[in-house]
């Protein structure tokens, strides 16, 4: 047991209010750490690099007493379920995964959005392409846009920290009730120590109240278990149809519910340095770190350049970036992975999209030195693939 | 663009989530009427406006009030009771929410996956959710929305539904008496 009694707060107090000291650790620590104050009822794990050290950590934690349960499950469709089957029965719970281990239980996703599970998952973004790579890139986010959960991309540590402890919160109120995902760029920030400010160690959160679901808490120790919610069965009807489609309204309808709370949270789905400048750098993850050297040294060589930092990908941010990029003249969207599915995702909110460079792009493992950035702004390099 | 209202139907083939066309939950101490937050007290009256004038008025008590034997979900059931006998109102219940194949029995119960079949059947005008997980009343309110003319009502323990065309949030004992009074007032004329 923690050799002290932990004292329940709600998510704000320990967020705002508690004191907080400086530590320099990991972004795996920040995740121990997150977890330690987050009253986790069942934590289950599958190893996958650079994810591993996380789930580790947080077995650790099991071993200390902060956690009720937690094991190793058969590989990451196995735990996405387990997981899964706890929450339906009423408990807090949190796993991790990246790259292959993301898309091997892929199937999960949706069906935990659509069983209104309020899951708390971090993905530790790696490359999945053939040839085969361990690398940090962030292709697997552009696959989960529209698996319905919320989607929160921390820069560093301490908003990977912060922003795990605010997921409870925002997942488990009634009007929401979906899985948060909390992506963090991985090695970059999971293998790397950074200073972050962390609460004290005498609090926790609130515990999860099974009885606030939108949906009924099922009881799963009594087989048969059911996997799913009433299912409406494979009726070939209109009645069947109809009731299919107002579910999966209601599920988009959860994640728009989820604005205020994030906001609440974070302040605003997006953070942007410079507005007026006619150039901006919109960026999410560690490419903002990178972006953000980038305009400062395109500053220095005197062009007008802002940067745009995107935080929250789901429920998507169409307004917060319509305002932000209203005056700009040229966009860069720097980013790790091949696809630009960030890109893609601007050029779908803006009008005259034809200002945006999609690029750079590095992947297969690549860093993104600023001075590739520094060219794009200048426009004198092709970017894309 | 116009502001997206939420009004009884038809509205069609599959009419939008509330939500997403900008239409938000009330905050604490309001309510809902037609996607509009208004104080709670407003929205109790209208409510009780419609409920007065309606000619089949109906409540639905879903699982929370029918199956949680709490002396609150006793004293809520009460004056749902207390409040349907006020404006002669059927109450048809929604015991669970599996679908009911073959057919439903829609002169005895509702079930949220198709709840216009029991709409339709008992020419309904207004009907009023109670104790239904939120998920699925607004999976019904909005096929309702869709396939029939009723005026929907969600009095919502928790946040309250957009889809509905009227709702209250946070309804316990006080505000279910405080929609009582409301109902009385309308039927003497109004304040």
């Amino acid at each position: 047991m923690p050799d002290v009694e932990l004292k329940p707060v709600s998510t704000e107090h320990l967020l705002r209010e508690c004191q907080r000291e400086e530590v320099f650790i990991t972004g795996s620590e920040a995740v121990r750490e997150a977890i330690r104050r987050a009253n986790v009822d069942i934590a289950v794990a599958y190893p996958i690099t650079p994810q591993s050290e996380s789930m580790h950590l947080v077995g650790d934690l099991y071993a200390e007493g902060y956690i009720r349960d937690y094991f190793r499950g058969e590989n990451e469709f196995a735990v996405m379920s387990e997981i899964a089957g706890a929450a339906m029965a009423g408990v807090r719970v949190f796993t991790a995964t990246c790259g292959p281990g993301t898309l091997r239980a892929f199937e999960n996703f949706p069906m935990w959005s659509g069983t209104r599970l309020p899951i708390v998952i971090s993905f530790m973004t790696r490359g999945i392409n053939s040839p085969l790579t361990i690398q940090p890139d962030t292709i697997e986010m552009g696959m989960l846009l529209d698996t319905g959960m919320i989607m929160l991309h921390a820069e560093n540590a301490q908003d990977l920290y912060d922003m795990i402890l605010m997921s409870f919160s925002v997942a488990e109120r009634t009007s929401v009730h979906i899985p948060v995902g909390v992506f963090v760029d991985g090695f970059f920030v999971t293998h790397t120590r950074q200073k972050v400010k962390i609460v004290s160690e005498d609090v926790k959160l609130l515990p999860y109240d099974p009885t606030h679901s939108p949906v009924p808490t099922m009881d799963m120790e009594t087989p048969p278990f059911r996997y799913m919610r009433d299912p409406f069965v494979m009726k070939s009807n209109y009645i069947s149809y109809a009731a299919h489609a107002s579910w999966q309204q209601e599920v988009m309808a959860a994640a728009e519910r989820a604005r205020p709370h994030i906001e609440a949270h974070l302040g605003s789905f997006v953070e942007q340095e410079n507005p007026d400048a006619p150039i901006q750098v919109v960026a999410c993850g560690t490419a903002v770190s990178q972006g953000r050297e980038a305009v400062r040294m395109a500053r220095e060589e005197g062009l007008e350049v802002g940067l745009v930092k995107i935080k929250v990908l789901r429920p998507a941010p169409r307004e917060e970036i319509r305002r932000a990029l209203a005056k700009a003249e040229r966009i860069v969207i720097p980013e790790f992975n091949r696809t630009g599915w960030l890109a893609r995702e601007i050029a779908s909110m803006i009008p005259n999209n034809d200002r945006i460079a999609a690029g750079p792009r590095v992947f297969g493992g690549m860093t993104m030195p600023p001075e590739v950035i520094v060219d794009v702004i200048k426009g004198d390099v092709l970017v894309g693939v | 663009m116009e502001r997206y209202r939420v009004v009884p139907g038809p509205e069609g083939y599959l009419p939008p989530a509330a939500a997403l066309h900008g239409v938000e939950l009330p905050l604490p101490g309001q309510g809902l009427v037609e996607g509009s937050r208004v104080e709670g007290r407003t929205a109790a009256l209208a409510i009780a406006e419609r409920l007065v004038s309606a000619s089949v008025p109906t409540f639905f008590p879903g699982p929370l009030l029918l199956w949680k034997s709490t002396e609150e979900a006793l004293e809520r059931g009460r004056l749902v009771r207390e409040i349907a006998r006020e404006v002669g109102a059927k109450v048809i219940p929604m015991p669970d929410y599996r679908p009911k194949y073959p057919m439903i029995d829609p002169a005895v119960e509702i079930n949220p996956n198709h709840p216009n079949l029991t709409i339709w059947f008992n020419k309904i005008d207004v009907g009023v959710f109670i104790g239904v997980h939120c998920h699925q009343a607004n999976l019904a309110l909005k096929i309702i929305r869709g396939g029939t003319s009723c005026f929907t009502v969600a009095l919502c323990a928790h946040e309250g539904h957009e889809d509905a065309n009227a709702s209250l949030r946070d309804t316990d004992v006080a505000s279910l008496t405080a929609l009582l009074d409301a109902v009385r007032i309308v039927k003497q004329g109004g304040e």
